[in-house]
């Protein structure tokens, strides 16, 4: 690797050519506060946080975007600096509503976090301030223009990364806003409800619409059956909330506490990601054989759905008419579980945990109400939970061992992947390979769809062909992939999570600063535990689960049968994208 | 060939044309038809000759005569006495009479005394429209020249010994930056004009792109052989209707002479232009912001470096200059570097062209060499200021600039002394104010075109700027507090030092070198809540001289609140509680009996 020599607070020190002056002080240990930047999403250089004095510059340069060059002098802690950082910093927060209390944020904001660590204990230049509505339409996410610092890190995942591209900056100078177009409520534009915004915003000006009241009121109406069913990333997250290293498992304090918290079932939601790759799988055996339209893609993220809605249309006969595990689940909840159990499926109360806001929105679509009920009642993000555990008072590290109930808490490893990208395929490969196969597969584990890797594809032999698979996370991929089939090229099987890195890092996950997200993978690292808990479970294949046996055995007859479809299919429409009014 | 005996020039910039300067062109071609001197006299539709303040011009060849503020009725005297008689109208002359009779060629005209047209030799000279005009004043022989007989280095040295620097306001060496474009290496490079003039009352590019488009395409044809690219990009507002037009038939005419377009004069060199029009946002004259508009996104700076010349368009080395720059090119290709270099100061080479405006009689486009002290320009050039006014200051370069006050008046005008003096070049807006300006005010005034036209992407620009307003909003109210003062210090430093661009980083100018010469005024405004110059309202009452008031009553039916009151006999009194300050009594009285009372 090319290195320069270059000289930082007096120290000499030798960095790689590529470093950014940021990166080089962080290699010497040197801290830079900063505040738009986000490595590889955001580095524009904007909010002017990261200044540090360059030998030779004019004026003072925004470290994140100056790149090192042999023999550079910076300084990082001159007078100047100091001041330049403080009066800027004082300037954001004379237009930000400090109402710092009360926000959702508190404790984990990166504006708080500058105020404290800049020792700023006075704003000298107050003035006008931005004073504009919420945007709480959308059933996802509420947009606050009030908290808005512009750093613009939402803009750019949804654009350069997400290619949804439905917030930008409107207006200018003062009037400057991240905006849907014209103003418009994210509910009104082709947002996909990913909430990957919220989670890179340093502050409270994005943040999911919160459930929680609901969920307390039902939890004290005594008349309901509240149950509550988890996604399997929110196990290998929670955990952050309350202190856990990032990787943590923490499958049994949350369950441990869902009960505590008053919940009458405690179910996973990995059981219905196993009934999905029985139905999913079917259809796809079902279509290679018939001649169905093909690739099939699958359908558990409602944001690639809504993605898919409204930009690719084309697209909405490939994809899995199954509905996502935690809808089946509700399904089931709302019709088996109500028969076996005696209870009247009005009484009965489902909660999803999820690591994803735009499953807000899904549990709101109407064709999911298959029992003439929502499937689902309320979905909670991790956040959410997290906020009534910590209101709940309950010592999230301290709980007895506890597992999932039955009749439905058992689970696969292959429901557990689930939660990874490339898992959902994975999953599907261990099942649909031993179908066609007719054997058990000498080996399980499919690596060429683990991993961070934007587009990833394997191609499977099993019953005499081969099928060739892909995978997208992030709905930037999904775009290059969906353009590649269109361009010609053929595949059986496509997996595609909304969300980059998959459902570990949804829009609901616990939110890392930039300090820590910018250096550490997230997704690779949240991924780490949910293949280590597959790896673990005794059942690892979806098809071997046995309360999945029993419910086709006393329930469903057969995956694909006709009460099958009519309790754990659905369907798609085409949406507008921007709907003349 | 037709020969003429006379031509008429018609100025054709945008100032005269808005004074009807279009019919006075077609009333000329009429009457010269009813006089059947349509083949012997030729009417021109020209660039801007400079004194935009006695608009519309008419100059008459081949006595070279000068008619100023000429009229549509003035034509039919101007055909039948000066062109059919050889009479020519003297009391439209702009030419001052002295004793010893009158001079009537444009050469005794004061106003031009003192300046050397090289940006704009054409302008007023040639008709833009018409590409022979310009080839018959040596249009595109610097580019003939360059493409046969010198290399792509021997133009580029040409230009760093010319010693001529960016017009645009940086100042920076235009041959360096030619350098260091030509020094990347890349398959496509790109050449880019910035004719995104901003500035309030500039329009010094305007009109050399209205007076003498040609000279700036050769320019960049010139600058696309020397740094290796074949396509260029002129980013103009669209605000610019007429430069726009101008353009479009200039490069048109190019392309079928084929002075642009594939292989020029025959060589291997390539070169094509296109125009993208700029909403007019001002920081998209920021060299970053304006490739990203041209990009067709929302039109903001980016942090440097990456510099252009590395990274510009698209991420392709571009090489960046303005208007005015290109239009030194030619002359220096075809005159010599020693030539050029010979104009000027020391440092500045060559001229600059101003646009001057404010309290000065001559408002209008100047070019002088460098050097060339600011007494020079607005007492001799600029004809002094109206009603023998006292000069108080000139602010140069615009929003980003400064103040000159009247103790430097013998400044001379180059870059590095601007500098020193806490103002800068810029693009060449010079804005002369009397004695009865306030300067809190024009700080202020600065300011509400910066908070306006800042972009938004940094705080201390987006911020920034909008506190040190509502201080000023403050002080100019009269509630402002010493400490106010204090803290416009700290913003205006700390706003140079922070922000991302040019913008941001000048927008403090004029309050910090306001400050620095009239700090006095204001701490008056402030401690003493007295506005000397009687601007600021809050601070001034109108009031009526009893002794020399003749109850006309005239004021008291001027005022739209009617809050003058009087009788026959008996003074009128104005009720300063009810009074909205809009002078229009003051202006009407007959007595002068009115005064602001500061």
């Amino acid at each position: 690797m090319e290195t320069v020599n270059i000289t930082i607070d007096g120290r000499k020190i030798q960095v790689p050519k590529s470093y950014t002056v940021l990166e080089a002080a962080r290699f010497a240990n040197i801290e830079i506060p900063t505040l738009c930047f986000l490595k590889d999403l955001n580095e524009i250089g904007a909010c002017r946080m990261c200044l540090v004095e360059i030998q030779g510059a004019r004026s003072l340069q925004a470290s994140c975007v100056y790149p090192v060059s042999e023999g550079l002098v910076i300084n990082t802690q001159t007078p100047a600096v100091r001041e330049a950082r403080k009066v800027t910093l004082e300037l954001i927060l004379s237009n930000h509503d400090r109402k710092c209390l009360t926000c959702v944020r508190s404790n984990n904001c990166e504006l708080q976090k500058l105020a404290l660590d800049l020792n700023i204990r006075d704003i000298r230049f107050d003035g006008d301030s931005t004073e504009m509505p919420l945007d709480e339409f959308s059933p996802s996410i509420v947009r606050d223009p009030n908290k808005c610092v512009l750093c613009r890190r939402c803009v750019s995942m949804c654009k350069n990364v997400q290619s949804v591209a439905v917030i930008d900056t409107i207006e200018r100078g003062f009037k400057s806003l991240v905006s849907p177009a014209f103003n418009k409520s994210l509910n009104e534009v082709p947002c996909t409800m990913c909430g990957q915004c919220i989670n890179v915003c340093p502050v409270g000006a994005l943040r999911e619409k919160d459930d929680t009241d609901k969920v307390w009121d039902a939890l004290a109406n005594k008349d309901l059956h509240v149950v509550v069913q988890t996604a399997p990333a929110v196990r290998v997250a929670i955990g952050e909330e309350f202190g856990m290293p990032i990787g943590s498992r923490a499958t049994s304090n949350m369950v441990a506490a869902l009960r505590r918290l008053g919940f009458s079932k405690v179910f996973d939601t990995d059981t219905a990601a196993d009934l999905t790759i029985m139905e999913e799988g079917t259809e796809l055996i079902n279509r290679i054989k018939n001649g169905g339209k093909l690739p099939l893609i699958t359908s558990c993220s409602p944001g690639w759905i809504k993605f898919c809605e409204h930009n690719f249309p084309e697209f909405i006969d490939n994809l899995s008419s199954c509905k996502s595990p935690h809808e089946m689940f509700g399904a089931v909840l709302k019709s088996y579980y109500a028969e076996k159990m005696g209870i009247d499926p009005s009484k009965i109360f489902v909660v999803s945990i999820m690591p994803c806001t735009a499953k807000k929105y899904e549990a709101q679509r109407p064709e999911l109400s298959s029992t003439g009920y929502p499937d689902v009642d309320v979905v909670l993000t991790t956040r959410e939970l997290a906020k009534m555990i910590k209101e709940a008072a309950i010592d999230f590290k301290e709980l007895p061992e506890r597992q999932f109930d039955d009749p439905m808490g058992e689970a696969s490893g292959a429901g557990v992947i689930f939660g990874a990208t490339g898992g959902v395929m994975e999953a599907a490969l261990r099942t649909v390979t031993e179908i066609l196969n007719g054997k058990p597969s000498e080996s399980i584990e499919y690596n060429s769809v683990r991993g961070i890797d934007g587009v990833k594809e394997a191609v499977v032999e099993a019953g005499g062909m081969k099928i060739k698979a892909a995978v997208a996370h992030g709905l930037g991929n999904a775009r290059k992939l969906l353009e590649k089939v269109k361009n010609g090229e053929e595949y059986h099987f496509i997996e595609i999570m909304a969300c980059p890195g998959g459902c570990v890092n949804g829009g609901g996950q616990p939110i890392q600063p930039s300090s820590v997200r910018s250096w550490i993978d997230l997704r690779a690292e949240r991924a780490k535990a949910i293949y280590e808990e597959d790896k673990e479970m005794p059942i690892r294949k979806s098809h071997e689960n046995p309360r999945v046996k029993m419910l086709y055995d006393e329930y469903f007859k057969e995956p694909g049968s006709h009460k099958a479809h009519d309790l754990l299919h659905t369907h798609y429409v085409k949406r507008e994208n921007y709907p003349e009014e | 060939m037709q020969i003429y005996r006379a031509h008429v020039l018609v100025c054709g910039g945008t100032g005269c044309v808005s004074s009807s300067s279009e019919k006075i062109t077609s009333e000329f071609e009429t009457h010269l038809n009813n006089n059947n001197l349509a083949n012997e006299v030729k009417v021109v539709k020209t660039g801007c000759f400079g004194l935009c303040a006695r608009g519309p011009i008419v100059v008459v060849y081949p006595e070279g005569c000068m008619y100023t503020m000429v009229k549509v009725e003035d034509v039919k005297e101007i055909v039948e006495e000066h062109l059919l008689k050889g009479r020519i109208v003297s009391r439209l002359l702009e030419n001052k009479h002295d004793e010893e009779g009158i001079e009537t060629s444009i050469e005794g005209v004061e106003f031009f005394k003192k300046q050397l047209r090289i940006a704009l030799r054409n302008c007023g000279v040639i008709n833009p429209e018409v590409i022979e005009e310009y080839i018959a004043f040596d249009g595109y022989k610097a580019l003939a020249k360059v493409l046969t007989e010198m290399t792509p280095e021997e133009v580029i040295d040409s230009i760093k010994k010319s010693g001529l620097r960016g017009r645009g306001g940086g100042g920076f060496p235009t041959g360096l930056k030619w350098e260091f474009t030509a020094k990347s290496k890349d398959d496509q490079k790109y050449v880019c004009c910035n004719a995104d003039e901003g500035d309030p009352g500039a329009f010094m590019d305007r009109s050399v792109l209205e007076g003498d488009p040609h000279s700036v395409i050769e320019a960049m044809a010139i600058a696309g052989y020397a740094v290796g690219a074949n396509q260029g990009y002129i980013y103009i507002r669209a605000e610019y209707p007429i430069a726009v037009k101008r353009l479009n038939i200039a490069i048109e005419q190019a392309k079928q002479y084929g002075l642009l377009g594939k292989n020029i004069f025959g060589t291997d060199f390539s070169f094509d232009l296109e125009i993208r029009l700029g909403a007019g946002a001002f920081v998209c004259g920021e060299e970053t912001a304006l490739m990203t508009s041209i990009e067709g996104k929302r039109g903001e700076p980016r942090p440097r470096p990456p510099f252009p010349a590395v990274k510009g368009l698209w991420n392709k080395p571009t090489l960046l200059n303005n208007v005015e720059t290109y239009a030194n090119i030619p002359p220096i290709i075809n005159k010599g570097a020693e030539w050029f270099a010979g104009i000027g100061t020391e440092k500045s080479n060559g001229t600059k062209v101003f646009a001057v405006g404010g309290n000065i009689n001559n408002t209008g486009l100047v070019e002088v060499p460098m050097g060339t002290t600011l007494r020079e320009v607005v007492y001799e050039i600029g004809g002094g200021i109206p009603n023998d006014k006292k000069f108080k200051a000139a602010q140069t370069g615009g929003p980003s600039g400064g103040c000159i006050p009247a103790s430097h008046l013998d400044v001379p005008i180059d870059y590095d002394s601007l500098i020193q003096l806490g103002s800068m070049m810029g693009s060449g807006g010079l804005i002369v104010m009397d004695e009865d300006t306030c300067m809190v005010d024009i700080a202020k005034f600065f300011l509400e075109f910066t908070v306006d036209e800042s972009c938004g992407k940094c705080p201390p620009c987006r911020i920034g700027t909008k506190r040190m307003l509502e201080i000023l909003d403050r002080i100019t109210e009269g509630k402002g507090k010493e400490e106010d003062i204090t803290k416009l210090e700290i913003l205006a430093k700390n706003i140079k030092a922070s922000a991302l661009c040019g913008l941001g980083q000048t927008a403090p100018n004029p309050i910090l070198s306001t400050l620095h010469y009239f700090k006095d005024e204001y701490l008056s405004h402030v401690n003493d809540k007295k506005c000397t110059a009687g601007v600021c309202k809050s601070m001034m009452q109108y009031v009526i001289n009893a002794d020399m008031c003749k109850s006309c009553g005239i004021c008291a039916k001027v005022c739209p609140v009617k809050c003058i009151s009087g009788e026959k006999k008996v003074p009128y009194v104005i009720d300063s509680n009810k009074c909205v300050k809009c002078g229009a009594c003051m202006e009407k009285c007959p007595f002068k009996a009115i005064f602001k009372n500061v």
